[in-house]
């Protein structure tokens, strides 16, 4: 990123320190009445989502800021985006494509949206394919995506065997050399990993990108 | 309506209760008891247990009953949660129009249970209109929310300051077809619902008559988890810490003097006074150390203070890992309080804890339900070496109950392993 104005400075820094009402204000004004390059602002975003992920890391920010950060974007992103004139042709090169969503009999989705918000703010393409979801969408989506990854999220215990279930379906398909697969949720650990057959799990949304990231030979 | 059946308890049944109470009291006490305890919680494991489909076990009353009643009488605990209490009530959500959840039969399928839907009930405008009158908003907003027989409710006036003539005028909002059809339905429900009551009173008389205690009656909630579960959501509630700080505040503080008044209500009701909290934004990875200490620890800590004061023995049980909060959550008088833990180390919350409460859990989940009735043989002696035998007041049981799909021979396990190394 080319060098900042002490107004970007102000931007990165503000929506860095959860400074919401100041960060907003800055960047529709730069949007709206100074005519800021969109793609520019989205680009400052994105360098405050990586401190954001950073001091999430490092024990400093927790889920309330992810969330709140994940949220800032949204509303910057629903100014900046029709502004931009040019095609996409800006947007970085992703390291890889992770393809995620909560196994089939469960419906939570914080965790699941929290390993999303981290990886899309490392660089992965994530597509986020829901709650509840049923083996054969995993199945469709994964020869659609075409994922390097695929994570399966579930809170409850029922979702060991659903766990279990995609990753036996995903093998039966041929599906499962061409991938990854990591578990993540509330009761997961070495035995469920086990038990289930997947490649990995991860304890917290961290945890999801080192794994993706060494899967990648990407370094941290 | 019926008064529930009682039920002759001979004097053996009656020793057997004692000495299971007896040591429950004594682990509350810091006392060291004859044996290590062990407690039993469950809600679809019953239906793993008996063989039936968790809608069964939903809706029909009698098989639950049975069910409940013959696995107690097979794993021998020393308490037990009200069992039927917690499943079998399909048909009051049924009457009620319950729409926080969805259940077996009702949005989710036979063999899966019931799942709460995080949703914001109560909007993030709405704070000072809460703050400012509870009772009213509950009426006319939250219940219509969330309890299909309320709708029409929000037709009622608002009450305060009604007086003299106002009164009489007042009273025209009965007459309103939707808040008299609300009404009809509400005393309907609530039929529904003393009947089912009285199931669950008849269980637990039954099963006292044989010389089993309940662990807890009535459940509370920690204020925090109060508005960020039934009120704000899950998400809501966290994005509250910096837009809406201080009404959240505010609304802490509310919520820790109405919670007491009515959990001491239910107690005293219950005629029991252990109260369980099952405790849900707490854990390490939820929030930083500074707003747990500012935002969740102060008004919980209240609340405890306030029912140890009135005689009650409260019983969070801390879900997830809470490692770092073991200092924080450590300030509380001694001899008071069950604390139950999920997936905190229990030998590390024996070394900071050990002293000032009575510990539970936790066989792990994944254990349970994946592992081999030897491993779970090991896990129980792993606790009770480091636990119980080096002078933890322990009560043993799974990590948050026993799971649902819990294999029959692996929860046998788990008891047998707890009385053979008890003692």
């Amino acid at each position: 990123m080319t060098e900042k104005t002490e107004q970007e400075k102000h931007l990165v820094e503000w929506l860095a320190d959860m400074n919401e009402d100041d960060a907003f204000a800055l960047a529709k004004k730069m949007l709206l009445e100074e005519g800021a390059n969109p793609i520019r602002v989205l680009e400052l975003c994105r360098e405050a989502m990586d401190v954001v992920g950073k001091r999430f890391e490092q024990g400093e920010y927790f889920l309330p800021e992810l969330v709140l950060a994940g949220e800032m974007l949204e509303n910057i992103g629903a100014i900046a985006k029709p502004l931009i004139k040019q095609g996409p042709g800006g947007e970085p090169k992703k390291l890889a494509k992770v393809l995620i969503g909560t196994v089939h009999g469960d419906l939570h989705d914080i965790g699941k949206n929290i390993v999303t918000f981290m990886l899309d703010i490392n660089g992965f393409e994530v597509k986020d394919i829901g709650i509840d979801v049923p083996v054969k969408t995993f199945l469709d989506e994964i020869n659609e995506f075409k994922p390097d990854v695929v994570g399966l999220s579930g809170f409850l215990t029922l979702a060991f065997d659903s766990m279990k279930e995609t990753i036996a379906a995903i093998q039966d398909a041929g599906l499962r050399d061409k991938l990854k697969i990591m578990i993540g949720g509330g009761q997961v650990d070495e035995a469920v990993r086990s038990y289930t057959g997947a490649d990995a799990y991860g304890t917290n949304a961290i945890e999801a990108v080192s794994l993706c990231r060494n899967w990648m030979g990407v370094a941290a | 309506m019926n008064a529930p059946k009682t039920y002759v308890q001979t004097s053996e049944a009656k020793a057997a209760y004692d000495k299971r109470w007896q040591r429950i009291m004594d682990c509350v006490a810091l006392k060291q008891p004859d044996r290590m305890p062990t407690a039993m919680f469950c809600t679809f494991y019953l239906a793993k247990f008996g063989g039936i489909s968790n809608r069964e076990l939903m809706y029909d009353e009698v098989k639950a009953t049975e069910i409940a009643e013959r696995a107690l009488l097979e794993l021998d605990p020393d308490c037990y949660n009200p069992l039927v209490l917690n499943v079998a009530m399909g048909p009051v959500l049924d009457a009620l129009d319950y729409k926080q959840l969805i259940w077996p039969g009702h949005g989710v399928g036979d063999n899966q249970p019931y799942q709460y839907l995080d949703r914001e009930y109560m909007k993030a405008d709405e704070y000072e209109e809460f703050i400012f009158d509870p009772t009213a908003f509950y009426l006319t907003k939250y219940l219509p929310r969330v309890l299909g027989i309320f709708d029409g409710m929000e037709e009622l006036p608002y009450l305060p300051g009604l007086h003299y003539f106002r009164l009489v005028g007042g009273m025209r909002a009965f007459a309103k077809p939707r808040v008299r059809a609300a009404l009809e339905k509400i005393m309907k429900a609530a039929e529904e619902v003393e009947r089912f009551a009285n199931v669950h009173v008849e269980f637990t008389n039954r099963m006292t008559a044989q010389g089993f205690p309940t662990s807890h009656i009535s459940t509370s909630v920690a204020p925090y988890d109060l508005i960020a579960d039934y009120f704000r959501g899950a998400t809501g509630t966290m994005k509250d810490l910096y837009r809406n700080k201080d009404k959240l505040l505010e609304m802490l503080d509310k919520a820790t003097v109405f919670l007491t008044k009515q959990t001491i209500a239910w107690s005293r009701a219950s005629g029991h006074p252990v109260v369980f909290f099952p405790v849900h934004w707490a854990p390490d990875r939820f929030m930083s150390q500074k707003q747990f200490e500012t935002f969740w620890w102060p008004s919980f800590r209240k609340l405890m203070i306030n029912l140890i004061d009135a005689g009650i023995i409260p019983m969070p049980l801390w879900e997830a890992d809470c490692t770092k909060r073991l200092e924080t959550i450590r300030d509380i008088p001694p001899g008071k309080c069950i604390y139950w833990f999920e997936r905190t180390d229990m030998v590390k919350a024996f070394e900071v804890l050990g002293d000032v409460v009575a510990l539970r859990g936790n066989i792990s989940p994944s254990l349970l339900t994946t592992g081999t009735p030897d491993e779970v043989d090991a896990a129980v002696r792993h606790l009770a070496d480091n636990v119980f035998h080096k002078g933890g007041k322990l009560i043993l049981d799974a990590a948050f109950g026993l799971p649902d799909e819990t294999p029959v021979e692996n929860a046998r396990a788990m008891y047998r392993a707890a009385r053979k190394y008890a003692s």
